[in-house]
């Protein structure tokens, strides 16, 4: 720490961050392009500039670039000198030489940093006369669109996507203001974190191809807090929707899980909501020769029931569904729907989190280890945003040469030449743990020297002596006074929050439906929630599963194999649709929240399988009634009766002008908004707008920031902690470890 | 007068061979150096010498060295580099060193290899510099072959290995970071500093870049001591220096004479005075990135001190002259141009603002410039002065500009008035 003079009053800041981070920090609004939180400082763009004191007789001071500005105790600065303004204004005059004015078609517009930091310096009237320096465009794939005469040369795309995630096919071509950011030919881009520049990116070069082939400007989107359901890891995201349709996802900064940054995966993955294979009603089969149809008639499950049922639920559903459908048919006949190994696997990992033995680790701190050993398991396809995480753990140790050296880690350009890309010697990545033993040996010796070891490993390529080495590895640690690390990938975004409730395996399902028990024990209802189980075992063994069965009620969203088979086919809100609980790989549960109101015949998987619950609040409490384990979800996350004074939180900016109009073509009444009863969030404009529970933000917005660098605003400082209330989620095995 | 540098230089004959420069006591200091010094001695003569960089900065080299860690070679890598990117325009003077008298500058390296005990050696030759390059090549190999470069040099245990580096041809790769980064085979855009390359340089090691005449002066000084060096010059920075001077004067050319020489004497006396039917109106001192000198002026010594107190640097001695038959404007611009063209692209105010005085510059040019441009231009000069940009190259740059506006604004503005350019 150290105590420093900004603007004439004293604060504490902390000395290894820089100037403007700490700045920042404790709110001043300075203005910045290149500087990066979660990448540091290079000192390119010029635009945080502050004066700096020699002493307090110093009246004149001189400009410093607040980004490489380390902060000294005593040292005396101005953010609002009148030279500093006028630089800054002056920055923004030449990046504007050669920016086009094509706002108003631009996709960034209305979010872009670059219309933020040109309103906040103060720039206005062009003194440039001259003509714009202009390029040409690429082809970037699927997923980005690319705008070169839009860019002001910030260097973030291609300090992201090679120095952060280790790309290799954007860079920067030529010199002077003729630089050039793209790839060597035109060809969609390889880096599976390549939807991170649209979020990089201050203006308008890098957007979102998925958002824009159905448009809306932010401040026309309604904004739902979510979790992504592509993979174990459950990081946080933004769901964006207008008319009824989910138009985008971006970033939801938590900084234990995915800080500034999601994989592609997450970001474009979520179209099939939109798909046209979307199962919206409900389908009947008369008898088991005639086809699926779909119906009108508004039913309940109740009312296809049978005598004997089996209920088999899914790793990739929340934890209210599931355990909904196992209320409905009883613990003893639900089933987790995945292969006795999976399942075995599944709940050895979870005991082995759950011991005081190891420690689970989040994102954020696989980030800070400093000895990683990768077996089985591989992470760039199963787990990309831990692989990311991995990446910046490997250079731990140039970090700490370079504060050997006095070059901070921020100064991240001098941190990269001193390393010289160099990773960490104690890194151990292998594809397939075949010779475990030996590889334990290794990693012995590279923990002995770590203070943060860590083990990765998963459950489609570990296997059990994997997990006893995790076992065998801890207690040597131990011994030295050290606590290891293992963290797990697992198949699914639930798969976790499912291993914690009762249930059977696929093939104990399929034993129980055989046929061979007692007549009146004999199953004649199977109840299949959003789980296509021909991606689980062969063709053969699920049809012949589901021919015994009387009557094949399934509970989804997609047209799939499973759907097919169905008599009883009921449409299930997708995860955009519906609020629910998922437990991700490390024991935190989160919460989504539906982005769009529900219509027609749609409902959430847990209100099919019980009708008497109202809502999620309801599911909840029978949840944590029957299962302990989850009472830190309801003690910690608040319910729909929450409110921010005494209003719920609104889902769309402030109110501007025109929006109320929307509809004006149909209608020019306006309708009562949508309710929705599971949440504290309201489908509206009106209500809540400051600074709400960290799980509830809808999106990030501060006076004077309308791009997602606002999200610095909701932090305790910028890449730290969520502010009011801590990084979205509770870690349930936490607590399981204080018992 | 002596003139250590130049001594075994003469035009129309090719450089002098090993063994020649031998026969010449040309590797004594050499000799002195690695048998009878320690690392520590070679740096404390040279602080003694108060060399300063003679690659236009002008830091003392002697401190240079002494940041570079101690420890022992074998602990890890150390470099060290000659700059002989010499691209600043109207400069030649190290081209002249490196062709006449390539052994100098060797045994100056492996002195100052020593001195920060690097293993590794590289000169940094600017591209176009083709016959030089040739002629440091068949030096080097010679060096080899006579044992004064690889292993155990002089049976004293140090070993050093020197490579040429040919240039790609960039401007900004004369600054030492972007040197050092070019010469990694990264993009040619300097480095944030601190870290200092003495802590984080070539490879992220510890490493030193020095100047060619800056190299070429060690071998002497460590023959004949600081003392002597420190008597060479006119004045109290020591030694002597390369002036070059070109325009329109009457005798064009290089010479080495004690630091601290007038401008009168260097142009009057050695360069023959202007041309006939010329007048002298302006001096740009030390490379294109200097201010402007004019007549009032010809009387300051040419050393660092002098020439800072004038307004100006002395940067690399080697100046070029406007006259009154060539458009000042039309001087500026084409100088503005080149430094535009060489920008890196690093940081905005260099980025945007030199290709936007240029485009001003050009205007005046061509009489299409308006009364509120001269306003812009002097703005674009304070936008890009020291601390704005990331490095030296805009600022630089800026020196002939603000300077230009200052002592030749009737100029500009009869730009404006006339509607043409008056010169035409």
């Amino acid at each position: 720490m150290a105590k420093i003079q900004i603007d004439g009053t004293f604060y504490e800041v902390k000395s290894e961050k820089n100037l403007l981070d700490n700045c920042l920090a404790l709110g001043f609004d300075i203005p910045y392009f290149c500087f990066h939180p979660a990448m540091g400082s290079i000192g390119a763009c010029r635009l945080c500039a502050v004066k700096k004191f020699a002493n307090a007789d110093d009246k004149r001071g001189r400009i410093v670039m607040s980004c490489m500005e380390p902060v000294v105790e005593g040292m005396i600065i101005s953010t609002d000198d009148p030279d500093v303004k006028a630089f800054r204004e002056s920055i923004l005059e030449g990046l504007m030489a050669n920016h086009p004015h094509d706002c108003p078609v631009c996709d960034e517009g209305g979010e872009c940093h670059l219309q933020d930091m040109t309103v906040m310096t103060g720039h206005n009237y062009r003194r440039y006369t001259f003509k714009k320096r202009t390029h040409n465009n690429q082809y970037l794939g699927p997923y980005i669109k690319h705008e070169m005469n839009r860019c002001i040369q910030c260097y973030r795309c291609v300090r992201f996507y090679r120095n952060y995630a280790g790309g290799k096919d954007l860079n920067v071509f030529g010199s002077g203001n003729r630089v050039y950011f793209g790839r060597q030919q035109d060809g969609a881009l390889e880096s599976e974190f390549s939807g991170n520049l649209v979020e990089v990116c201050p203006t308008g070069v890098f957007t979102d191809k998925i958002f824009n082939k159905h448009y809306a400007r932010k401040w026309d989107l309604a904004h739902t807090p979510s979790v992504c359901q592509q993979c174990s890891l459950g990081c946080n995201i933004i769901v964006s929707e207008r008319y009824g349709m989910i138009r985008r996802v971006m970033n939801r900064y938590n900084g234990s899980v995915n800080g500034y940054f999601i994989c592609d995966r997450g970001r474009f993955g979520h179209e099939f909501i939109n798909s046209p294979d979307r199962i919206k009603k409900v389908h009947l089969r008369a008898s088991k020769a005639s086809e699926l149809l779909e119906v009108d008639e508004s039913c309940t499950l109740s009312d296809f029931m049978g005598k004997k049922v089996i209920g088999i639920g899914s790793p990739g559903a929340s934890l209210e569904s599931n355990f909904a459908l196992l209320n409905l048919v009883g613990k003893e006949n639900f089933s987790h729907g995945i292969s006795e190994a999976e399942h075995k696997l599944t709940n050895q990992s979870i005991r082995l989190l759950q011991s005081r033995k190891v420690y689970s680790p989040s994102l954020k701190e696989i980030e800070k280890s400093d000895a990683i050993l990768v077996l089985g398991e591989d992470i760039a396809k199963t787990a990309p945003m831990m692989a990311l995480a991995v990446r910046q753990a490997a250079r731990s140790e140039s970090i700490k040469l370079g504060e050997k050296l006095g070059i901070p880690e921020w100064n991240d350009y001098a941190v990269r030449e001193l390393d010289q890309n160099h990773q960490g010697p104690d890194f151990i990545v292998t594809p397939s743990a075949t010779k475990i033993h030996e590889l334990v040996e290794m990693a012995g010796q590279a923990f002995a020297k770590a203070e943060n070891p860590l083990i990765i490993t998963g459950i489609s390529g570990g296997n059990e002596d994997i997990l006893d080495a995790c076992s065998t590895i801890a207690d040597a640690l131990k011994k030295q006074g050290k606590k290891l690390s293992v963290s797990i990938v697992f198949p699914e975004c639930n798969s976790v929050g499912l291993a914690l409730l009762d249930g059977l395996t696929l093939e104990e399902t399929e034993e129980r439906i055989d046929g061979r028990q007692k007549a009146e024990e004999k199953i004649d209802t199977v109840i299949i929630l959003e789980n296509d189980l021909y991606k689980r075992a062969s063709k053969e063994r699920i049809d012949a599963m589901l021919k015994k069965c009387r009557q094949v009620i399934v509970i989804d969203h997609l047209m799939n194999e499973t759907a097919r088979q169905a008599d009883v086919l009921l449409p299930a809100a997708a995860f955009a649709e519906s609020a629910g609980t998922v437990v991700n790989n490390e024991g935190r549960a989160q919460r989504f929240y539906s982005a769009v109101p529900l219509t027609g015949q749609l409902k959430p998987g847990w209100s099919w399988c019980n009708d008497q619950w109202e809502n999620l609040d309801q599911v909840v409490n029978a949840l944590v009634d029957a299962y302990p384990v989850f009472s830190a979800i309801k003690n910690q996350m608040p319910d729909a009766d929450f409110r921010c004074s005494n209003e719920k939180i609104a889902r769309q900016t402030m109110r501007s002008s025109g929006r109320t109009a929307m509809n004006a073509n149909i209608s020019v009444s306006e309708p009562k908004p949508p309710q929705d009863n599971d949440s504290p969030l309201a489908f509206s404009m009106e209500g809540y707008k400051g600074s709400p529970p960290s799980g509830l933000i809808p999106y990030y917005w501060s006076s004077g920031w309308n791009s997602v660098q606002a999200t610095n605003k909701y932090l305790d400082e910028p890449d730290g902690h969520v502010r009011n209330g801590g990084d979205p989620g509770v870690r349930l095995f936490d607590d399981i470890d204080k018992e | 007068m002596e003139t250590p540098l130049t001594q075994h230089i003469q035009p129309g004959r090719g450089p002098l061979s090993l063994k020649e420069f031998e026969n010449a006591g040309g590797f004594k200091g050499l000799h002195k150096a690695l048998r009878e010094m320690k690392p520590a001695d070679v740096i404390f003569t040279v602080k003694g010498s108060n060399l300063m960089g003679r690659g236009g900065a002008g830091f003392p080299t002697g401190v240079k060295w002494g940041l570079v860690p101690q420890e022992a070679a074998g602990s890890g890598m150390k470099y060290l580099i000659a700059n002989a990117d010499e691209m600043e325009p109207g400069t030649f003077k190290d081209r002249y060193l490196l062709e006449g008298n390539p052994h100098q500058l060797i045994a100056g390296m492996i002195i100052a290899a020593y001195a920060i005990q690097a293993q590794k050696a590289y000169i940094f030759i600017r591209w176009a510099y083709k016959k030089a390059e040739a002629i440091l090549r068949k030096a080097i190999a010679e060096a080899y072959e006579a044992g004064y470069l690889g292993e155990n040099i002089l049976g004293t245990g140090f070993n050093l290995d020197l490579y040429v580096h040919s240039s790609a041809g960039r401007y900004i790769c004369g600054e030492e970071s972007a040197l050092i980064n070019s010469l990694e085979g990264k993009r040619g855009i300097p480095r944030a500093k601190p870290p200092f390359p003495a802590t984080s340089g070539l490879f992220g090691q510890p490493s030193v870049v020095n100047n060619v005449e800056t190299l070429s002066w060690i071998s002497h000084i460590i023959e004949n001591g600081p003392q002597w060096f420190l008597d060479l010059s006119a004045t109290g920075e020591g030694g002597t220096k390369l002036y070059g001077v070109s325009g329109r004067v009457k005798n064009p050319g290089l010479w080495e004479l004690p630091m601290g020489t007038t401008v009168r004497e260097i142009i009057e006396g050695y360069a023959g005075g202007m041309q006939d039917g010329y007048k002298l109106r302006g001096i740009i001192p030390g490379g294109a990135s200097t201010d402007f000198l004019v007549e009032s002026h010809l009387d300051i010594p040419m050393d660092y001190a002098s020439v800072r107190s004038a307004g100006s640097r002395l940067g690399t001695g080697t100046m070029i002259i406007l006259d009154d038959k060539t458009c000042p404007v039309k001087f500026v611009h084409n100088l503005i141009k080149f430094f535009a063209d060489e920008s890196c692209g690093w940081c905005t105010p260099c980025r945007e603002g030199l290709p936007w005085a240029q485009k001003i510059l050009e205007s005046f040019e061509q009489g299409t410039a308006q009364p509120e441009d001269i306003g812009i231009l002097e703005h674009l000069t304070r936008y890009m002065g020291p601390g704005n940009t990331f490095c030296a190259h805009a600022p630089g740059a800026m020196e002939p500009l603000q300077s230009g506006l200052k002592y030749f604004r009737d100029d500009f503005d009869r730009h404006i008035n006339e509607k043409r350019c008056p010169w035409r």
